[in-house]
């Protein structure tokens, strides 16, 4: 199998690299365009998440709507702090989203823990329990922070083969071994 | 009518006696400490007679003095909406096996209050309702709020400490590299990250916990 | 894991259920989970399970400076962030024996009843969310959007604002921003009618709210409820008027008590309706305070950078949108760092009262009830 996720010594990251046909192409565009995401208000960050769904920012222009059941969402938007008693729970519903998916960690409580570093309850950021595709920062963002990553998204939505429709395995892709967990 | 609390102290003091002890500074919160296995007669006096009216129990909570002495001190914070005073009762606990009555008969605020206590400090309130952990799930280790708790270095699998970016970063290439070298040692073929230079070796980047 | 809590249930007979509300659910506000035990749709008992997001706040402020610990009181209730930071500012200036010169208490007054209005306007759009009706919410936010411009131009932040400091606020009113504030409380009255007539007197909406959870005032009181929700059940009681702490002493208002306006005292449309009416007060005083603010500093002169308050404990409250916020900070006098840091809220015993309640209740009228109480997650677990 070619390697889709390559590293790239300028980033210092993975990168994709796959090159989509005029088809892909299409296929994609009807894809971004009708991002469902799931409706994972935690904290602070949940209010920002729904100002920008509200009036003024308007997400539902680049036909996203929230969902609120994971079986029905693309994108899991974790909009604020992940405690221990939470992630259980945060990884049961990335479980439970159909493939492909994506998560948007939001804030910077969700991408490190943020200001709550010196906390005995707070997960040191999402992608020790799920991997993350794009991080945004601020505490919290604003909505048009929080719409430019959503842009971001849409980017690596474009740039993916139609053919794999499951998309590499985390430890794959980020080069980070992920505990499967036991579903609790 | 609205009492000092020189003036709500002497009334505790002429029903109990020796249970309740001396009003503490008068300049701020006045409060008094009362015996703890005196602790529910004590507050039911307050809440029941008619020239203190205590209908309101503001607060519980708890301050632990570890290294200075081996106390826990529970705070209660009342006030009275008809006379519109109010007062701070204490009580003085052991840090090991601390335990007092719940005050859940005399007002049902105190069922939710006093969980917090138990789970934050461990103290346990006898015949309290309902006393489990409200905060911390129900199987983790320790009270949280004593002074000379140590976090168990996280939950589960879960970690609970973070390099800076810059370390995490690292970590993952490496990791890509390994994954990479080792399926062009298999396969035997050209494979992309390889070529990517060596990363200098991490220099003890910043921890954070 | 959840042993404990199906313990607690007891024994199902045939006919029963259980079922599980949250953590994730879009009715919740936030991270707040329920155990009900159910015949159909009919509710043995619901059991509120709290602690998701449970941040270790109070730790916390025995581990930065009295200072520093400034921004997490607004992470502690996000959606009235200003009365979190007045509360811990109150009580470390009275251990510290000293007052906020008076244009900063205006300033503080001014802030917070902004604060109000937008705290109570999520309430109320969420509300008629959680009951079905979607359109109030977005007119909600669209007023919300104005209010937040106007407290971003005020202290930089749209959420969390870190506005209040210990010994007065950080910045000055800027130019131009009382006529903007008095065009948009202008603009806002108007805006509150409209609601009435969307929302508040619609029959369905109504007849939905009427008589539901009705909390009497003796068990307000004994559950320790505050703010809107104890004076919706009829106890005519606001720190503001009562025990006045700041500058209210200078303002004309009312306190709306509820009334039974549909139904009997403390039913779910009082909770609702008596914050309708705040937030009108909350634009009266508004208007006085632009119109009195005196002139003068904004920061107490005598604040040292290092604050090492004497040797003491302090207890200071403030009326926040979801009623009474006490903080309780003990400082040891030798330290920068508080001894202890308690936060009383007003969301955290609301959330007592849901169990009782809920017994024969119907499953859907658990969301209004919950809606109604205006809880929000941190202001529960911090």
């Amino acid at each position: 199998m070619p390697n889709d996720y390559a590293h790239d010594p300028g980033a210092g990251a993975t990168v994709l690299t796959t090159q989509t046909s005029i088809v892909e192409n299409v296929l994609n565009l009807a894809r971004k365009s009708s991002v469902w995401f799931l409706l994972f208000g935690l904290a602070c960050c949940g209010i920002e998440l729904m100002q920008t769904g509200g009036p003024r920012a308007d997400l539902d222009r680049f036909g996203s709507v929230p969902r609120a059941t994971p079986r029905q969402s693309d994108l899991m938007i974790v909009a604020g702090t992940l405690t221990y008693k939470m992630a259980i729970r945060c990884r049961l519903l990335y479980q439970q989203m159909p493939e492909p998916k994506y998560v948007l960690s939001m804030g910077s409580c969700a991408t490190c823990g943020g200001l709550f570093q010196y906390s005995y309850s707070v997960v040191k950021g999402v992608d020790k329990i799920i991997p993350v595709d794009v991080y945004v920062p601020g505490c919290p963002p604003r909505p048009e922070a929080l719409t430019e990553g959503f842009m971001r998204i849409q980017d690596l939505m474009m740039r993916e083969r139609w053919k794999a429709k499951m998309r590499p395995r985390t430890e794959k892709r980020l080069g980070v071994q992920y505990q499967v967990p036991e579903t609790v | 009518m609205t009492l000092s609390p020189e003036e709500i102290h002497a009334k505790a003091k002429a029903a109990f006696g020796e249970a309740v002890g001396e009003l503490q500074p008068p300049a701020k919160d006045a409060f008094f400490t009362v015996t703890p296995a005196k602790i529910r007669e004590v507050c039911a006096f307050l809440k029941e007679d008619p020239s203190l009216a205590f209908d309101f129990l503001e607060d519980v909570t708890a301050t632990d003095h570890h290294p200075k002495e081996p106390l826990i001190r529970l705070v209660y914070h009342l006030f009275s909406y008809r006379h519109r005073h109010g007062i701070v009762v204490k009580a003085e606990l052991p840090r090991d096996g601390a335990s007092l009555p719940s005050l859940d008969p005399v007002w049902k605020a105190a069922n939710w209050l006093e969980r917090e206590v138990y789970d934050l400090f461990g103290v346990a309130f006898e015949g309290h309702p309902d006393l489990r952990r409200i905060m911390m799930p129900d199987d983790w280790v320790g009270h949280p709020l004593r002074k000379d708790y140590q976090e168990a270095g996280g939950y589960f699998d879960i970690t609970n400490v973070r390099d800076s970016a810059l370390v995490e970063f690292r970590r993952m290439d490496e990791a890509v590299r390994a994954a990479a070298e080792k399926s062009a040692a298999t396969n035997a073929t050209p494979a992309t990250p390889a070529t990517a230079p060596a990363a200098p070796a991490p220099a003890g980047g910043a921890q954070v916990h | 894991m959840d042993e404990l809590v199906i313990q607690k249930l007891g024994p199902l007979s045939d006919e029963e259920m259980v079922l599980n509300m949250g953590p994730q659910h879009p009715s919740t506000h936030g991270v707040i989970r329920f155990v009900v035990k159910g015949d159909g749709e009919v509710i043995k008992v619901a059991l509120p399970v709290v602690g998701y997001l449970h941040r270790a706040i109070e730790k916390i402020g025995e581990i930065v400076t009295f200072p520093g610990f400034m921004p997490y009181t607004d992470r502690a209730d996000y959606l009235a962030a200003m009365f979190a930071n007045e509360g811990y500012a109150l009580a470390v200036e009275k251990l510290m024996g000293l007052e906020a010169p008076p244009r900063a208490q205006y300033c503080r007054a001014i802030s917070c009843e902004l604060n109000r209005i937008a705290s109570h306007l999520i309430s109320v759009g969420t509300m008629g969310q959680d009951i079905g009706a979607l359109t109030p919410f977005v007119h909600a936010l669209r007023e919300r959007e104005t209010l937040n411009d106007l407290i971003e131009e005020l202290c930089g932040a749209r959420l969390t604002y870190h506005y209040h400091r210990i010994g007065g606020v950080a910045f000055d009113v800027p130019d131009g921003w009382a006529e903007k504030t008095l065009r948009f409380l202008d603009r806002f009255e108007r805006i509150l009618d409209e609601y009435d007539r969307l929302l508040t007197w619609n029959e369905i909406y109504v007849k939905r709210l009427a008589d539901l959870g009705v909390i009497p005032a003796e068990m307000a009181i004994d559950y320790g409820l505050v703010g809107p929700n104890l004076r919706a059940s009829g106890v005519d009681w606001d720190l503001r008027r009562d025990l006045p702490y700041g500058c209210y002493r200078d303002f004309q208002f009312q306190v709306p008590v509820g009334k039974g306006w549909v139904g009997k005292v403390g039913d779910c449309f009082d909770r609702y309706y008596v914050r309708i009416l705040e937030m009108r007060e909350s634009v009266k005083i508004v208007r006085q305070a632009l119109e009195k603010l005196p002139a003068g500093e904004t920061m107490h002169p005598k604040i040292p950078k290092k604050v090492k308050p004497p040797a003491g404990e302090a207890w200071a409250r403030v009326e926040s949108a979801r009623g009474e916020m006490g903080y309780y900070v003990t400082a040891d006098g030798v330290s920068e760092k508080a001894q202890r840091v308690r936060i009383r809220t007003g969301s955290y015993l609301a959330m007592g009262v849901v169990e009782p309640l809920s017994r024969g209740m119907m499953i859907a009228d658990l969301v209004a009830l919950i809606a109604s109480l205006d809880v929000v997650a941190p202001e529960i677990d911090r």
